[in-house]
């Protein structure tokens, strides 16, 4: 559908290998339904865009797929795994429902709190995490629990096992 | 067929109806707010709970399909328990601000808790607040007041192809948002303000100036296009002023033309009526100085005029043109007056300039089908047709058949900006229309071998582009081929059309359809309001045309609902001999500085609202309507001025007593049942390109500058955008031109000799050589004529 009003002028933001991965997710759906490629191309450009989501990538994104903006604003703003801000490096999600609540969800959460200095939904000074809780990951089974950039999964927390997980990354991170 | 119960009432349905569709029919109302008749199924409001017998849960009635035997009750203790505790959940964060809310009293959500809620609310927190969106001139948001039924959402999506607004957020999040604020373009945005069940989307024009309660509702017809819309008027007395005033319009149901829909156009154009252009009272021009007079005095002034014309000269010093929105009445006696005169230089064609098929054309120009038909087309061919902002709800059917699997193609001299794919789409310019259609008749000729019109187009070699579409179009069962503005004003149009009929005769199949401009085109030549043919349908010895009666000046001009400066094909021609002319009389519900300039007696009369009167649609429709307030201070409606002017001559045959009696006379002599008849082929044209030297101009009518009401309708032209406003060129062409200007610097366009300073857009929907500056702007007024030869230059 030709709709002048959409200037396609944002297709230079992304990069070759964003768009590669976002062709590929493409042949997975029928060709008239590209709108269902959006989660994964967003994420794509989500992640090769330092963890956040600008208003022009969305554009983007939504323009390479050929739908209509406000499309792809429907789904970067609905769900929790798109930031729409500069955020920290590293995303925890610590899980605050049931099962990890009465697994001491809890002081997993305030351990991390005082470690970073940081509040629910704050990124540390030197933007390198940011501290978020979240809704049950299906993993009660192993209660309490937290990931980290949307697709590590670390389960049957305790604090030194919290510490020993943040020390890696700090590792590798200075290391740097 | 299936039966079931609902409240114990046997019901039939369709299989796969749902139980709302079979209640709805039936007349048992179930309450609703996501469900609309026109959209698809959300389910997500959650107010249709009824009870099923055996179903474990109250369920959706919107969602939930009819069967057989089934036991519905939409007011059994269940039901209803759940419809309130529905009810309540939607009030959680609803700001019960009825009394300042403009859907008050006519709100959805209000008579609904009337009728199912509560009294009082368990929820003591504090409610959600939702940030305003300025999405345009036209539409108000409140956003707060959204129960985010989606129904706008989907209205966008599925009819109106705008998918500018949705549903952000999450949870009680959620908002119903453009998120980036940006305004919402459609030519038929308006309709989210109907059915949006509260007060989030109400119309920004409307706001606070009546309660619904205070309206009278009159049935009417929308006056701006050739579909006929369906409308309510409503008025308010006016405190100020005696009589009643109108103060919105609002869509009238009619299946069979607009559906429940209205086009933003017909929707908003009543603003225009309360205009301070208005004229209220008689005027006439003395000593150069214009002097407001009382009617008797005027008319005097008018008969005199055209009296002395005819006694020093001949009465074909004399002509006449009209509007093709005025009504059947209208042109009648418009025609009578002029004829009784003796002229027969009659016109209400005022954007053709290519007359040469006029002996030849059927009763009227118009539809072969069934407005409705349209969207059960499988193959649309639109040939210079920018139907969104020509006919904006044949749009929407074409978006229908489209969006069911129809394919459409189009033909035109510039790219349109379409809401639905095309299969194949050609951008001509206005030089190769005719030449690109002979190529496609050519090749139907040679694959079905067809040697009369093989004969015919002997010298023209259809190119791949030209055979491949006529493959397209010949792929179709149910085609309708549809000529839009574009062909109808082209130098060219008498071969365009008889081309398009060789189409359909070669392929012995297809509908045939002209959108004409104007409300009233077929009633205009029913009415014989046109110079070579009576209200009996018989030809006559033809007068001027709407185009000879300005390039053949004559000294008396009587001017109906027309401003030349903005309505015609040669706007600069016009005024050039309007100007000459020794009496111009003008009949117009609006005066503006140039018609004062040309012309020696205004007559007021009655503008849309304020007349009655009868339309004939496209198909062939005819549909009366009466006036909704009386005209604006002495304005009188036009059928009595010109009732009065024939009696002022002391012609025979001018003394009725009513309309009615207009309506019977013409009815006797014309038998205004003729139905449409599709134009014979007549293969006379000869085939070269229209191709004079220079850049030429492609002209249209922006959507919003189509006829004098639309154009004094302020929130209306509040949405014509910059690039509308200006010279749209080729990029290559600007290089050619040596512009070396970015897009938004002034250029100078010159056409005969007078020049103009507009914006550039380098465009490339334009094709090259072309210049794309529109008719009917304040910039373009009394500039140019219709596919004339321009020049571009930095000023
Ligand atoms: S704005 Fe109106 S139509 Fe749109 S979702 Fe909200 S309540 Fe429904
Ligand atoms: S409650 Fe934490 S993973 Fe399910
Ligand atoms: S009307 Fe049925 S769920 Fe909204």
């Amino acid at each position: 559908m030709s709709d002048t009003t959409q200037e396609k002028l944002q297709l230079g933001i992304l990069s070759k290998d964003v768009i590669k991965h976002i062709d590929h997710w493409c042949t997975k759906f029928p060709e008239e339904k590209k709108q269902s490629a959006i989660i994964p191309a967003l994420r794509y450009a989500q992640d090769a865009a330092g963890g956040w989501l600008s208003e022009d990538l969305i554009k983007a994104v939504a323009d390479y797929l050929d739908v209509p903006h406000i499309k792809a604003f429907e789904v970067a703003t609905f769900y929790s795994m798109f930031d729409l801000e500069p955020v920290g490096k590293y995303k925890i999600a610590v899980c605050d429902n049931i099962s990890c609540k009465l697994n001491g969800a809890d002081k997993i959460v305030d351990h991390i709190k005082r470690r970073l200095g940081v509040n629910c939904g704050e990124t540390t000074e030197d933007g390198r995490y940011i501290l978020r809780t979240c809704e049950c990951m299906a993993a009660c089974t192993n209660a309490p629990m937290m990931q980290i950039n949307d697709r590590e999964y670390h389960e049957n927390l305790t604090l030194e096992k919290v510490d020993e997980i943040l020390d890696d990354i700090d590792k590798q991170e200075d290391g740097k | 067929m299936i039966e079931f119960e609902i409240d114990g009432v046997k019901v039939k349905a369709e299989p796969g109806e749902t139980i709302i569709q079979a209640a709805d029919r039936a007349g048992v109302y179930i309450p609703r707010f996501c469900y609309h008749k026109k959209l698809s199924i959300a389910a997500n409001c959650r107010m249709c709970l009824v009870e099923i017998e055996k179903a474990p849960k109250p369920t959706p009635a919107c969602a939930f399909p009819a069967s057989q035997d089934m036991k519905v009750f939409t007011r059994s203790p269940v039901a209803l328990k759940a419809q309130r505790a529905v009810m309540e959940f939607l009030l959680i964060n609803h700001p019960l601000d009825c009394p300042v809310c403009d859907q008050g009293g006519e709100c959805e959500l209000q008579d609904l808790s009337m009728g199912y809620g509560e009294g009082v609310s368990q929820y003591t927190e504090r409610k959600k607040c939702v940030d305003d969106e300025d999405i345009g001139p036209l539409i108000s948001t409140y956003m707060t007041r959204c129960i985010k039924c989606t129904r706008c959402v989907r209205f966008g999506d599925e009819i109106a192809g705008m998918p500018e607004i949705g549903a952000v957020n999450r949870g009680e999040d959620t908002e119903i948002s453009t998120y980036v604020g940006k305004s919402v373009k459609s030519e038929v945005s308006g309709n989210i303000i109907d059915i949006c069940p509260v007060g989030a989307l109400t119309s920004k024009p409307y706001k606070f100036t009546a309660r619904a309660w205070e309206l009278k509702q009159h049935a009417s017809i929308a006056p701006h296009d050739c579909l006929g819309s369906n409308i309510y008027i409503h008025t308010a007395s006016n405190q100020y002023q005696k009589g009643r005033e109108v103060k919105r319009v609002v869509p009238l149901d009619n299946e069979k033309i607009n559906e429940t829909w209205l086009s933003d156009r017909d929707r908003f154009s009543y603003e225009g009526l309360n205009s301070e252009n208005r004229v209220t009272r008689p005027m006439i021009k003395q000593g150069g100085k214009w002097i407001e007079t009382d009617w008797q005095s005027a008319m005097d002034m008018a008969y005199q005029g055209f009296a002395k014309i005819v006694e020093m000269k001949n009465p074909d010093a004399i002509g006449g043109l009209i509007s093709p929105s005025a009504t059947t009445e209208e042109h009648y006696l418009f025609q009578q007056l002029l004829r009784a005169i003796g002229t027969n230089n009659i016109d209400h064609r005022i954007r053709q300039i290519d007359f040469s098929d006029s002996m030849d054309s059927p009763t009227f120009p118009g539809l072969s089908i069934n407005i409705e038909e349209l969207e059960k087309q499988d193959t649309i061919v639109l040939i210079g047709s920018n139907i969104r902002h020509e006919q904006p709800l044949a749009g929407v059917r074409v978006r229908k058949a489209w969006k069911n699997g129809g394919k459409v193609l189009a033909i035109n001299p510039v790219k349109r900006n379409y809401n639905f794919d095309t299969a194949k789409e050609m951008t001509v310019g206005i030089s190769n229309m005719v030449p690109f259609l002979s190529e496609v008749v050519k090749a139907l000729a040679d694959k079905y071998k067809n040697k009369r019109f093989i004969e015919w187009l002997k010298d023209i070699k259809p190119s791949q582009d030209a055979i491949d579409f006529a493959e397209e179009i010949d792929k179709g069962v149910e085609t309708a081929i549809l000529l839009g503005a574009d062909s109808l004003s082209h130098p060219q149009a008498g071969a365009i059309k008889s081309l398009v009929i060789a189409i359909l005769a070669i392929l012995q199949k297809g509908n045939y359809g002209e959108l004409t401009t104007g409300a009233n085109s077929a009633g205009a030549w029913l009415a014989g309001a046109v110079p070579h043919r009576l209200p009996t349908g018989e030809n006559d010895s033809a007068g001027l045309n709407a185009q000879q009666m300005f390039s053949q000046p004559l000294d008396g001009y009587l001017l109906h609902g027309v401003e030349p400066e903005f309505d015609v094909a040669n706007p600069q021609q016009a005024l050039t001999a309007l100007r000459y002319a020794p009496h111009v009389v003008v009949l117009s519900p609006f005066v503006s500085e140039t018609m004062k300039d040309y012309a020696n007696v205004i007559l007021p009369i009655g503008a849309f609202s304020e007349i009655s009167g009868s339309y004939v649609n496209v198909e062939g429709t005819t549909q009366r309507f009466r006036s909704a307030n009386a005209p604006m201070g002495e304005a009188r409606p036009g059928w009595k001025v010109l009732r009065v002017m024939g009696n002022f001559f002391e012609f025979e045959g001018f003394d009725y007593k009513d309309l009615e009696e207009v309506q019977m006379s013409f009815k006797e002599e014309s038998d205004d049942d003729r139905k449409f008849e599709r134009p014979m082929l007549y293969m006379k044209q000869d085939f070269v390109a229209h191709k004079p030297k220079g850049l030429i101009r492609i002209v249209d009518w922006p959507m919003y500058r189509v006829d004098a009401t639309t154009r004094y309708a302020k929130s209306l032209q509040k949405t014509i955008s910059d690039e509308e406003r200006s010279a749209r060129i080729h990029s290559k062409t600007v290089k050619q031109l040596k512009l070396n200007i970015p897009s938004g610097h002034m250029v100078e366009v010159i056409q005969n000799d007078e020049s103009i300073q507009v914006k550039l857009v380098i465009d490339d929907n334009v094709p090259e050589k072309h210049v794309y500056l529109p008719a009917g702007l304040e910039e373009t007024a009394g500039f140019g004529e219709v596919a004339g030869i321009v020049e571009v230059k930095i000023p």
